[in-house]
């Protein structure tokens, strides 16, 4: 983890919502893991004083290039608008790699990736790392409609089965990744689980996991002012095993998104509560990838219903 | 044309020195990292060898662990961010048996920020620090806290809570320097300031967050989920520098720790101008971990620029017309 500057390799676009920053950044591209993220400086002259946090997307370790790695983005903020007007030869500062990323699993096994809008960032990175490990990866990704889907025809190459849902039928099956589970895991014989997307979408798919004896690992997102451990802002409650005679309520602990996680394992996370309403004008303050519900907005990504509550 | 190649001039090491001295806390550098923006010294220490560091103020520590409050904890505002995080921490044993030893192995000047809800609380998180703190450098006492015995209202807002506390830590602390961090959120500040004097402390840290909201419009839902919360960054630093300014004319001789949006060396200087005798980096580390070392930096090369050999000549040095 270190303090580095990259040069913007190139700017594109993924549909019409989504930007992607190709960087040259070696000492972060030759031991990122799928999962983890960097701390992109925004530009020193506005107001906006904090990183912006992003998952990473892709890693080209072998390229005409020393390593490069892949951001993407959609525009929420001063920040993020400032990092798409970026082009080839821009500097970036940032920090990397951050947080604790993907667990793989130590056997053969079939995984199934699911992610939410711009949540299925980290899972094509997570993709390529299990296929080159001889891992089976299936997906799911679901959006609310087809130009909130992340590349999907990257997904199907990817995956041995890969199914897409929109909330408006535009792509894919109509309704959402919760919709199409149950069949997904059955004609996969899934023995793992990795999710990305709103929390909503991740409680359901915990609770699913949880029946099922499913192990599920899940990329959350909390807003954060420092990225590497330090302000305490980005915590998720986590329940632990309650000592002897201790009150259930005293069980959860607040661990830091971005050390102890942002990959968590969804069975342990507390769903149902506080850590959804984060202000409109925030989101992209919490590691794109990953989207922040921002309520009350049209491009609320409320679709999915809070976990039986 | 041959091809000329003009020699670098070599960087010259500053020969000025930056070692201070508040009361018999020596410092090898004024520059210090403010409690709550380096967590226990760990995580820095992955960017910087902390023992070149002035000191390390660690995140407030409490007699048993608090949890903290709920998220969001933070919002980012025109040039700062607004936080409530509650003070999570993981109590003053977990301190003394496991970061200390590690601060100190690592050669590190620790100064421990305590934190309490009653006095009593405070007193019994001193006594620990007496009896198990071998090596703490000094103490900051945070009462910018909700006093429990007078309907939450912070210590720091009243001097008779002030003194309260200051005097019983110092009763159990005093062989040990100790530093309360004083709220901007007061009518006046030199009041708080001379209470805290005459209940005994060694020194005065100034200052902490300014109290502020936020509001989602969208909602109608404050952005913090603790509704209020404390404003840092480079926004709070001109009112930082008043403060230091006002305490540091009332009560010159007092050694002074300042700190409130430092992100540059001149920004340290104006404090030190202004009279701080040594400054804390706060919000800045949360952007870049290396800023308290660029500021040290700076400010030896100030130093070198101006003919200035002992940083205490520019303590105060600020010219204002009385």
């Amino acid at each position: 983890m270190l303090v580095s500057s990259g040069e913007v390799l190139s700017h594109k676009k993924y549909g019409e919502h989504y930007h992607s920053l190709t960087i040259v950044a070696p000492e972060i591209g030759e031991t990122v893991k799928p999962g983890q993220f960097v701390n992109i400086r925004c530009g020193t002259n506005g107001s906006n004083i904090l990183r912006r946090p992003f998952s990473v997307y892709r890693v080209h370790k072998r390229g005409g290039w020393a390593s490069t790695i892949e951001v993407v983005f959609d525009i929420r903020g001063p920040g993020t608008a400032f990092l798409s007007t970026l082009r080839g030869h821009s500097n970036v500062d940032l920090i990397g790699p951050l947080g604790r990323g993907f667990a793989l699993p130590r056997r053969r096994a079939h995984c199934l990736l699911i992610g939410g809008g711009i949540g299925a960032t980290p899972l094509f990175f997570l993709a390529d790392e299990l296929r080159n490990e001889g891992h089976r990866v299936d997906t799911i990704l679901g959006a609310r409609t087809s130009g909130l889907l992340l590349n999907a025809i990257e997904a199907r190459r990817l995956a041995s089965v890969a199914v897409t849902t929109t909330e408006d039928g535009s792509m894919g099956e109509r309704g959402r990744v919760t919709d199409v589970l149950e069949d997904m895991v059955e004609r996969c014989a899934t023995e793992v689980i990795y999710a990305c997307g709103p929390h909503p979408m991740l409680a359901a798919l915990s609770r699913f996991c949880i029946e099922r004896r499913i192990p599920i690992q899940v990329a959350v997102e909390e807003l954060m002012a420092c990225g590497y451990g330090v302000c305490m802002t980005c915590v998720m409650p986590l329940r632990r095993k309650p000592k002897k005679d201790e009150p259930v309520e005293d069980s959860v602990v607040y661990a830091r998104s971005c050390t102890e996680g942002p990959v968590f394992n969804g069975a342990l996370v507390v769903w149902n509560g506080e850590a959804d309403v984060v202000a409109h004008d925030q989101a992209e303050l919490s590691p794109a990838g990953v989207p922040t519900r921002m309520h009350g907005m049209p491009e609320s990504d409320d679709e999915f219903p809070p976990p039986g509550n | 044309m041959a091809l000329e190649i003009t020699p670098r001039t070599p960087i010259k090491p500053s020969t000025a020195d930056t070692k201070v001295r508040a009361g018999k806390l020596e410092l090898q550098n004024p520059v210090l990292v403010a409690s709550g923006t380096f967590g226990s010294g760990r995580e820095g220490s992955a960017f910087l060898d902390i023992s070149t560091l002035g000191g390390i103020i660690v995140k407030s520590m409490t007699l048993s662990p608090w949890k903290g409050k709920p998220t969001p904890r933070m919002c980012e505002t025109p040039s700062g961010m607004l936080n409530a995080i509650g003070i999570q921490n993981k109590g003053v044993d977990h301190f003394i048996q496991e970061d200390l030893p590690w601060l100190l192995k690592k050669n590190a000047t620790v100064i421990a920020s305590i934190a309490g809800n009653t006095v009593d609380e405070f007193v019994r998180v001193a006594d620990k620090i007496r009896t198990g703190g071998r090596g703490v450098a000094a103490v900051e006492i945070n009462i910018s806290c909700p006093n429990l015995e007078d309907r939450n209202n912070m210590f720091a807002h009243s001097p008779k809570a002030t003194a309260e506390v200051v005097g019983n830590v110092k009763e159990a602390l005093k062989r040990t320097m100790v530093f309360p961090k004083l709220s901007p959120n007061v009518t006046s500040l030199s009041e708080i300031a001379e209470a805290a004097l005459n209940a005994g402390a060694d020194g005065l840290s100034l200052i902490n967050t300014v109290f502020g909201m936020q509001i989602d419009t969208e909602t109608r839902l404050p952005k913090l989920a603790g509704t209020y919360g404390g404003l840092s960054g480079p926004a709070v630093h001109p009112i930082a520098v008043r403060a230091v300014h006002e305490v540091h004319r009332a009560f010159p001789d007092v050694p002074l720790i300042g700190q409130g949006g430092v992100t540059t060396a001149e920004d340290a200087l104006q404090l030190i101008l202004a009279g701080a005798t040594a400054v804390a980096v706060g919000t800045a580390n949360f952007v870049d971990p290396l800023t308290p070392m660029k500021v040290k930096e700076g400010i030896a090369l100030y130093m070198d620029r101006h003919g200035v050999t002992d940083l205490a000549d520019l303590i105060g040095a600020v010219k204002v017309d009385e």
